[in-house]
């Protein structure tokens, strides 16, 4: 299945956002999920099913202004 | 002196400068800034995990070890929906309520949409956000965001990164003179701590800024002197100035003055 994450199209297996997650190996990071624009909860993430051409956003903490 | 603290969102805040994070040479400079401004609160932003890097990890864990208040951002989002998303995923990561909603409307200035922030911020306070709305100094855009939810108001001071100043300070004024109970934060803009200083003078409750400390020569200098600029406009407010007149009016006593009595060659 070929999905965007961040973005970039990218060749993916998993199913789920969470799964997605365990695939980039971004498990024990701190990060916040969106899928086509919409917020996925982090308790939600099992019950998020990706389907090809989804746009993934994976945010992660940084500088500010 | 009595405690002259800001409430904002029933938060109790001693300092009123809070810095970004952004842009700062090095953490180890950005850790030394955040001391000698003594900020309570600091601006964060999401962005796009890169994965290899770990950038996103290492900085929440300085800002962590400081102790110090989130004010995440919703900075560069650019319609309603870019900027609600935003800050739900920023209350889930940084565990606070408390959003600094940013919805730009235009590329040069990064001056703000009013029109999408008012909707913005409506939807964010029903889902229990506490919004703290970058704005201009527009009366009826401040009406209406405070109408939506907002309980702090944050007009630019200039466009942001420009170091400018206070653009109108004429408006500012207006914008205290309207609101005198709602906490007013100039953000953006301030380029020197006499700006900062103008800001508190005016009877504005704090400042918040980032490029003119971040890109300093030396910001951990640059930070100490914002605090003390912050904190001597406050005094200076509370201590009620004079107004100022277009003609002298001696401070010296004039009656005992010598040779008043003798010609003038």
């Amino acid at each position: 299945m070929r999905i965007k994450i961040n973005g970039e199209a990218r060749d993916v297996t998993a199913t789920t956002l969470a799964a997605l997650l365990r695939e980039l190996d971004y498990e024990d990071l701190t990060v916040a999920t969106a899928l086509n624009q919409a917020f996925v909860r982090k308790t939600d993430r099992n019950r998020a099913h990706l389907r090809d051409g989804d746009a993934v956003e994976i945010l992660t903490p940084r500088q500010g202004g | 002196m009595e405690q002259d603290s800001l409430s904002l969102y029933g938060v109790a805040l001693a300092s009123r400068l809070i810095i970004g994070t952004a842009q700062y040479p090095s953490p180890a400079i950005l850790a030394k800034a955040i001391t000698a401004a003594k900020a309570e609160v600091v601006t964060v932003s999401l962005r796009r995990e890169s994965g290899a890097s770990r950038a996103g990890e290492n900085f929440w864990s300085l800002i962590r070890e400081f102790g110090v208040r989130v004010l995440p951002n919703t900075a560069g989002c650019r319609t309603v929906k870019e900027a609600v998303t935003t800050a739900q995923m920023a209350r889930e990561v940084f565990d606070t309520p408390w959003i600094k909603l940013e919805v730009i409307g235009e590329e040069d200035t990064l001056q703000p949409d009013v029109f999408g922030l008012v909707e913005a911020a409506s939807i964010l306070a029903r889902d229990g956000f506490h919004v703290f709305p970058y704005t201009t100094e527009d009366l009826v855009v401040a009406e209406k965001l405070l109408g939506a939810g907002c309980e702090v108001l944050m007009p630019w001071g200039a466009p942001i990164g420009s170091g400018r100043g206070l653009n109108n300070p004429y408006g500012l004024r207006a914008l205290r003179a309207h609101f005198p109970n709602v906490p007013l934060i100039v953000d953006a803009g301030i380029g020197t701590p006499s700006h900062a200083a103008t800001a508190m003078e005016l009877g504005y409750d704090a400042v918040l800024l980032n490029t003119a400390i971040a890109k300093a020569g030396d910001p951990a200098a640059m930070a100490r002197a914002f605090a003390l600029a912050v904190e001597a406009g406050r005094l200076g407010r509370l201590a009620d100035p004079i107004e100022p007149r277009d003609m002298a009016s001696p401070s010296t006593p004039v009656i005992g003055r010598a040779f008043t009595d003798l010609a003038r060659a």
